[in-house]
């Protein structure tokens, strides 16, 4: 069987469950579902199945991309439905197909935050918001294996707009870098908190709404 | 999701741990159903997600239709810290609804380690500590599970006990309780009503009365509460409830498989081992039952292994033909099979190499006594000979590393059982070098002891725990008598150990030391990274009661022990008398070979024990 590839969501309380765990119910749940994984040949074999950008604890996405492997000839509809019978509560298949592009085509991601803020004037905050992310350069401090370093998230942005979401809640639609470099939604929040704490916001959270390629056609 | 929780999640380790959302759980209509019941259990999510009892108990209880069971875990260190900064109360995962909200709240406590939880997650559901302190019916704070067969230290928070197998017991429970919410009862009358229910146990109906020397004086009921608790069993295992579609945690836990019980209770009577008498009578399943339930659950849940629980798994009879039944569905999905507590036996290693064809695991050898002496004292049926035969076999068929248990303190136990020891793991190593094929691999023999524990209900219910000094001693003699360098010794020092002595007799005094212990911060006592030997010391001193009294001192046979009031069905004459027999190095038959008439057969109706 070819590779398959399938689009899933990930949210409500599935969010918390970390990239490792979610590879584990995945396998889990293919196997209630009735298919069996292909494993790879050689000393150590492991099931082949992948995600294409690991998502951080925390973060929802209507967009996760998983290629796999199964030792059986499948119809996609049948796949997708019987996996979604197995799933826990918040993860969702929403299509399953045959998987023809590169995940290395991967460029951009559109992520839409929402930035709540306890007791600020909302309509005051958003001018601000939009102002901040006109800078030239966005330095902020990132964890990385080699310890901490700064990196300019400026140029991982690619567009940011700020929208009310009602009361105390500012929404953010950005298009940001996915690969080469990869950009983590929550350095946006970060930047905010260390360079500007006047309009950061109490708590923000992220999802990942769509992937492009670099030409900005959905990557499927 | 609530909002505290959302901010909170974000930052503790492993949140998925306390969302709840797994497949399988059990979600219903709030408002249609009459009872809710928070199932607690005081330990950890990884802990608790590993217990079979949780497991069956939260589908039985669901098999009520006027009933919601939701699952409740103690949050570890930083997600405690994290509730208690945003004010949030203890939740149930399901729902994630506030304890404080539920009609029932229902502990599962396996071991004594976790009285300070069990406190803790009540106040963390601002719900008052003590029995007295709650008036009303609702909610109700019930406990059951194996560290209630001496309810005495724990009686004073605890609405009611259920003593022995919950299957059938908590579902009359709850059904009582469902008609006294209905029509309005007291917290009084539904107490003195469930404690004509086999099984449970009312302490409030129940006074306590001591000696000038401080032994226990009495313990009379009144209201009509019988003056000695028989523990509820199921009689038949066949047709007990046993769930094949349990949640499937999506974070790793202890116990990370499918689950399958071959038989309650055990044939073999070691002398200190408690769980060799509370579980009594023997009663085994069929293997073609566990094998379908075992398949069955492979498919609803996706695990990737089966593991067979017992206290002895070599002596349920059919294993050989179980593990054929088993492994002719696991072999091909790669499915694997565990079995944890073989005995060290020719026929062990068989069933190990067919089990394991591929992956060689250690050996585990639980020896407990350094000399035959030793081991006939304690009624422990393994012999030199088993254990070297057993090697020699495994050795020579690619095994290299061998793990033995002890346990130091034993009753009868001298310097000589000790060095024996170290003999043993000689002998161990001089097998190895005769019998490996590859001896380039090495080998690895590894010594572990731990401190004997006295426990309520098992011969050895009267006796003194060796001192935390005395300890210390048999190990460094233990520790200069290893000389090989392939032996390594690991001993488990005795601290918690005296604690547990003190805890698992005591009686209801008890209760203000550990009341004391979780004021002064005490929670998740099992684990050692909470548990502080000087917060339990303190609190023994605090409270004027003396932790050797319950710990290192040898009760009369003629004195009333805390736990008299529960029956779990082995007479107290038979418990004195392998008491009598372990003094004399006297072996007794196990069940199989000829039955002691232990008195546990009576609480069977329609047929007769280990049938
Ligand atoms: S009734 Fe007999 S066979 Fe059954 S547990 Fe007791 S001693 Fe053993």
């Amino acid at each position: 069987m070819n590779k398959l590839r399938m689009r899933f969501s990930k949210t409500g309380r599935a969010v918390y469950i970390s990239h490792l765990d979610l590879m584990h119910t995945m396998q889990r749940a293919i196997s209630r579902a009735g298919f069996s994984l292909k494993y790879s040949e050689g000393y150590n074999p492991h099931p082949q199945i992948s995600i294409a950008l690991p998502l951080s604890v925390g973060m929802s996405s209507r967009c996760e991309i998983m290629d796999l492997r199964l030792n059986e000839e499948v119809s996609f509809d049948d796949f997708r439905d019987r996996l979604n019978s197995s799933l826990p509560e918040g993860i969702e298949v929403l299509e399953v197909y045959e998987a023809e592009e590169k995940v290395s085509s991967v460029k951009w991601l559109r992520v839409r935050g929402t930035l709540e803020y306890d007791d600020r004037d909302v309509l005051q905050v958003l001018p601000k918001l939009t102002e901040f992310f006109e800078r030239e350069n966005i330095p902020v401090m990132k964890k990385s294996k080699r310890g901490l370093s700064e990196t300019d998230i400026r140029p991982m942005i690619r567009e940011i707009r700020f929208s009310s979401g009602g009361e105390g809640i500012v929404i953010a639609d950005a298009l940001i870098s996915a690969a080469e470099p990869t950009l983590n939604p929550d350095l946006i929040t970060a930047a905010l908190v260390t360079i500007c704490p006047p309009i950061a916001p109490d708590f923000a959270s992220y999802e990942r709404m769509e992937v492009f390629k670099p030409d900005m056609e959905a990557f499927r | 999701m609530d909002k505290r929780l959302k901010r909170i999640l974000p930052r503790v380790q492993k949140p998925s741990r306390y969302t709840g959302g797994e497949y399988n759980q059990i979600i219903k209509d709030k408002e249609a159903v009459d009872l809710r019941v928070a199932f607690c259990f005081p330990d950890t999510y990884e802990i608790g997600m590993s217990n079979l009892g949780m497991s069956i108990l939260y589908h039985t209880m669901n098999s009520l239709d006027f009933v919601w069971c939701e699952r409740v875990f103690a949050p570890w260190g930083d997600m405690y810290e994290e509730m208690k900064k945003a004010g949030m109360p203890l939740y149930a995962l399901e729902s994630g609804d506030p304890v404080s909200e539920f009609d029932a709240i229902a502990f599962s406590i396996g071991y004594e380690m976790a009285y300070t939880t069990v406190l803790d997650m009540l106040d963390m559901s601002g719900i008052p500590l003590r029995s007295e302190g709650r008036d009303g019916l609702l909610p109700i704070v019930m406990a059951g599970g194996s560290a209630c067969v001496n309810a005495e230290p724990m009686a004073p928070f605890i609405d009611l006990f259920l003593i022995g197998e919950g299957e059938e017991m908590d579902n009359d429970i709850l059904s009582l309780l469902h008609t006294a919410k209905h029509e309005g009862w007291s917290k009084k009358e539904f107490l003195i009503k469930a404690a004509q229910i086999q099984g449970v146990y009312v302490p409030s109906l129940y006074e306590a009365a001591y000696n000038d020397d401080g032994t226990v004086k009495a313990y009379t009921p009144r209201d009509g509460a019988p003056a000695r608790v028989l523990k509820r069993i199921v009689e038949d295992l066949d047709a007990a409830p046993y769930p094949t579609d349990p949640v499937v945690p999506s974070t790793e836990v202890v116990h990370d498989r499918v689950s399958l019980e071959l038989f309650r209770g055990c044939v073999r009577g070691c002398r200190f081992c408690q769980a060799g008498y509370i579980y009594r009578p023997i009663r085994s399943k069929k293997p073609d039952t566990l094998i379908r339930q075992g398949i069955e659950a492979v498919q609803n849940t996706g695990h990737e292994e089966i593991s067979l629980l017992s206290l002895s798994t070599s002596d349920y009879r059919p294993l050989s033909g179980l593990c054929d039944g088993l492994l002719e569905y696991c072999e091909p999905r790669s499915v694997g099979l565990a079995l944890p507590s073989l005995r060290a036996d020719n026929f062990s290693v068989e069933i190990m190499e067919k089990i394991q064809k591929v992956r060689k695991s250690g050996l585990t050898f639980a020896v407990e006594g350094g000399s035959q002496r030793l081991r006939d004292a304690i009624n422990k049926n393994v012999t030199e000979e088993d254990v070297l035969n057993t090697c020699a076999l495994a050795f020579s068929g690619g095994w290299n590393t061998v793990k033995l248990y002890y346990m130091l303190g034993l009753p009868t136990e001298t310097d000589e059982d000790i060095v024996g020891i170290a003999e043993m793991s000689e002998k161990i190593l001089h097998c190895w070098r005769v019998n490996a094929k590859n001896k380039n691999r090495g080998v690895r023999i590894t010594v572990s002891t731990s401190c004997f524990i006295p426990k309520p209900h098992s011969p050895f219910q009267w006796e003194a725990q060796i001192t935390q000094e005395e300890y210390l001693r048999r190990v460094n003699l233990l520790r200069s008598s290893i000389k090989a360098k392939n032996v390594v010794y690991n001993w488990h020092d005795a601290e918690t150990s005296v604690i547990e002595a003190a805890l698992s007799r005591g009686d209801r005094r008890m209760a203000d030391v550990i009341e004391t212990v979780f004021r002064n911060g005490g929670r998740l006592d099992a684990w050692t990274d909470y548990f502080s030997y000087e917060r339990w010391n303190d609190a023994f001193c605090s409270c004027g009661l003396d932790r050797d009294f319950y710990a290192s001192r040898e009760r009369p046979v003629e004195e009333v022990l805390p736990w008299d009031v529960i029956d779990v069905g082995v007479r107290k004459s038979l418990l004195l008398r392998e008491k009598e027999r372990a003094y004399r190095s006297e072996l007794s038959p196990d069940c199989r070979k000829s039955c002691s008439a232990c008195g546990a057969a009576a609480l069977l109706k329609g047929r007769g024990c280990d049938e």
